[in-house]
C-alpha cells in the first residue's frame, strides 16, 4: 500500500498530446469541424479506460450488491466498496463511512436539505448560502424553509465575483444552523476562501456544506484540511460516469441525521413494529445502488490520480490564463467573472450579440460552448443580464482551441456587424 | 458557412438590430409575457383587437436575434388580420419551422416567414423562433400564465 501511495506521488511530465489520446470522443468532427470540447463544467469526457472499466463490469462482474452470497455478487460488491474506499482516500476523508454514493451533487444536497435539515433545523432557524449558488444549492433550502419556517441567508458578491465575506460575519448568530456554500462558481469560475469560510463559521460552532461540483477536478481535495462538514460532487464532472455522485459528511453528523429514503439495504432489521436502520455508510443509501458508476468513478479516480492532479491544476491555470489574455484583446467582450482566484471557467458576453447565437454560431465552427443562466439566475441577476457564454476548460485542451474559440467569436461579431 | 447564412439570413439580423413595432402599448386590449428560460428570451406583447381583428400590435423585451426578428416580423404580419387568420399562420409556421411539412409546401406561402427554413434544422432553436408566436397566442386567449416554449 506504502509503494502505491508513492507511486501516485511520482510526477509525470504533462503531455496534452498524449492524454488526448486517452478520450476517443476529442477525435469526433462536428459540421467537418475538429470537435473543441469546451463544455467541461456542464459534463467531462470519458477516459477509454472508464468506459472500459464499466464494459468489464458488465461483462464479467453484474450483480447486485450486499445480497447475494454467489460469487459474482461477493465481486460486485468487493469493487463497489473498493470504489468508495478510493473515494475516500482521493477526498482524504477520515472514514470509509463517511463516504455515501448519491445519483449526484443535486441528490448530496437534497440529502442533507432532507436529513440534517429535518433533523437540525426549525422555525426560526438560518441557513446562510450565497449569491452565486447554483439552483441546486438555492432550492433544496427554499423547500426545507417552506417546511420548517427556517429563513434564507444570502451573502452577496461584488462585480469582480468575489464574496463579500464581511456579510456572513453580520449573519452568523445563535440561530444559523448551516452555511451552504458553492467552492468554485459554475458560472463565474470563482474560487471561494473556503477555508476561511469554514474556520468563522465553526468560530460560531456551525456547520458548513461545500458545494464541490465545479472544484473537485480541478484541484486537490483534502476534506479534513478543509474542515468542512459535508462536502459534494458529481462523477460525471471528473471523468466518470453520469448517475453517480459523492456526499462526504462528517461521521459525528451523520450518525444523528434520520435517514434520507427508506428501502432495501438502509436497514437492519424490519417488522411493522420496529425497524432498524443500517450502519454508514448504507443508512443513506436505499434501494440498489448506482454500482456500474461507483465503479466508474474509481476508474476516473484512478485516471486522475495517473495524471497527477497537481499537473492538471498546473496545466488548466496556464491554459486559463492564456484564454482570459486571448478574449480580454476581442473588443465589446466582456468576461463576467474577474476574481482574483479562478477556476478554468470563463464566461463572456458580446455588445448587442446574444449569447444563444454566440452558441450556436461556435457551433457551425465544431466548438462546444454552453449558453445561458447556467442555473445561476441570481448571478445574471446581479450583472442585468439574460445569460452569457461560457467556455470551461479542462486538462485535455489546448491553446490551439483557444485559438479557434477566438476566430468563432470573431466569425460571431462578423456574421452581427 | 452555406448553412450558417441560411439560419442568420440578412432579413432576421436586420430585424433584430432594428425590430418593427418595438415599444410598449398603453391602451392594449390584450397583453401577454413570454420566457424562455434556457436562453433567456424574455418578451412582452401588446395588441389591440377589435371585432376580432387585430388593429395594433406591439412587443419589447430582449432576447436572441431569432427570437427577436421572429417577434418583429409576426408583429407586421398579423396587425390587420383576424385572429383566426392569425392562429392559421402560426399553425402553418409551426409546422415550417418543426419539420412537420411535406415536400410540396411551398415556404413563399409563408410570405416573410420563409427566412426562418433554417430553424427547421435546429431543434434548440425552434424555441426562439416560436417563442412571439406562443405569447401572441397567449395573449389572444387571455391565458394569464407566461407563455414559454419550454
Amino acid at each position: 500500500m506504502k509503494l502505491q501511495e508513492n507511486l501516485e506521488k511520482v510526477s509525470i511530465p504533462f503531455d496534452v498530446y498524449k492524454v488526448r489520446e486517452d478520450f476517443p470522443i476529442l477525435k469526433t468532427t462536428v459540421r467537418g469541424n475538429p470537435l473543441v470540447y469546451f463544455d467541461n463544467a456542464a459534463t467531462t469526457q470519458k477516459p477509454i479506460s472508464v468506459i472500459e472499466r464499466i464494459r468489464k463490469y458488465y461483462e464479467q462482474e453484474n450483480s447486485n450488491v450486499h445480497r447475494g452470497v454467489h460469487y459474482l455478487s461477493e465481486i460486485a460488491t468487493k469493487e463497489f466498496e473498493a470504489a468508495r474506499e478510493q473515494v475516500r482516500k482521493f477526498i482524504n476523508a477520515e472514514f470509509k463511512e463517511e463516504i455515501i454514493f448519491t445519483r449526484g451533487t443535486t441528490e448530496a444536497i437534497n440529502l442533507v436539505a432532507n436529513s440534517f435539515g429535518k433533523t437540525f433545523i426549525g422555525q426560526g432557524d438560518e441557513i446562510i448560502i450565497s449569491e452565486m449558488e447554483h439552483h441546486s444549492n438555492i432550492v433544496p433550502w427554499q423547500l426545507l424553509c417552506e417546511e420548517t419556517g427556517a429563513k434564507l441567508r444570502v451573502i452577496p458578491f461584488d462585480d469582480n465575483g468575489e464574496l463579500i465575506l464581511d456579510e456572513l460575519e453580520k449573519f452568523l448568530n445563535e440561530r444559523t444552523k448551516l452555511i451552504s456554500i458553492v467552492h468554485v462558481s459554475n458560472s463565474l469560475g470563482t474560487v471561494n476562501p473556503v477555508k476561511k469560510i469554514v474556520e468563522i463559521a465553526h468560530s460560531y460552532a456551525v456547520p458548513v456544506l461545500l458545494d464541490g461540483a465545479q472544484s473537485i477536478m480541478h484541484q486537490k481535495i483534502d476534506v479534513q484540511d478543509l474542515g468542512c462538514d459535508f462536502f459534494v460532487f458529481s462523477g460525471h464532472k471528473i471523468y466518470g460516469p453520469t448517475g453517480i455522485g459523492v456526499l462526504y459528511g462528517k461521521k459525528d453528523l451523520l450518525e444523528k441525521m434520520r435517514p434520507y429514503q427508506g428501502g432495501g439495504d438502509m436497514i437492519k432489521s424490519v417488522t411493522f413494529q420496529k425497524t432498524t436502520y443500517n450502519d454508514l455508510p448504507y443508512k443513506f443509501e436505499a434501494g440498489t445502488p448506482n454500482i456500474e458508476g461507483a465503479i466508474g468513478l474509481r476508474a476516473a479516480i484512478d485516471y486522475l490520480n495517473e495524471i497527477g492532479l497537481e499537473n492538471i491544476a498546473q496545466y488548466e491555470n496556464e491554459l486559463l490564463n492564456y484564454a482570459t489574455e486571448k478574449l480580454s484583446q476581442i473588443s465589446n467582450l466582456k468576461l463576467i467573472g474577474t476574481a482574483k482566484s479562478k477556476g478554468p471557467i470563463l464566461s463572456f458576453i458580446l455588445e448587442n450579440i446574444h449569447p444563444h447565437d454566440v452558441g450556436t454560431i461556435l457551433d457551425y465552427e465544431g466548438i462546444a460552448v454552453r449558453t445561458g443562466h447556467h442555473c445561476t439566475q441570481p448571478v445574471m441577476e446581479h450583472f442585468k443580464i439574460p445569460a452569457t457564454t461560457r467556455a470551461s476548460l479542462s486538462f485535455y485542451n489546448t491553446k490551439e482551441e483557444v485559438d479557434r474559440l477566438v476566430q468563432g467569436i470573431q466569425k460571431v461579431i462578423k456574421v452581427f456587424s | 458557412m452555406s448553412d450558417l447564412r441560411e439560419l442568420y439570413q440578412e432579413v432576421i439580423l436586420d430585424h433584430s438590430k432594428h425590430p418593427k413595432n418595438y415599444h410598449k402599448m398603453e391602451d392594449a386590449t390584450h397583453k401577454a409575457e413570454g420566457y424562455n428560460p434556457l436562453c433567456g428570451d424574455h418578451f412582452y406583447l401588446y395588441l389591440k383587437v377589435e371585432d376580432g381583428v387585430i388593429k395594433d400590435i406591439s412587443f419589447e423585451g430582449a432576447g436572441c436575434a431569432i427570437s427577436k426578428a421572429s417577434a418583429s416580423i409576426m408583429t407586421s404580419i398579423v396587425k390587420g388580420k383576424t385572429i383566426e387568420e392569425a392562429q392559421k399562420i402560426f399553425n402553418n409556421f409551426h409546422s415550417f419551422v418543426t419539420g412537420k411539412v411535406d415536400k410540396t409546401f411551398d415556404p413563399n406561402s409563408l410570405g416573410k416567414l420563409a427566412v426562418f427554413s433554417g430553424v427547421s434544422e435546429f431543434p434548440v432553436r425552434v424555441k426562439c423562433a416560436t417563442l412571439a408566436w406562443h405569447t401572441l397566442i397567449n395573449a389572444l386567449e387571455r391565458k394569464s400564465e407566461i407563455a414559454s416554449t419550454e
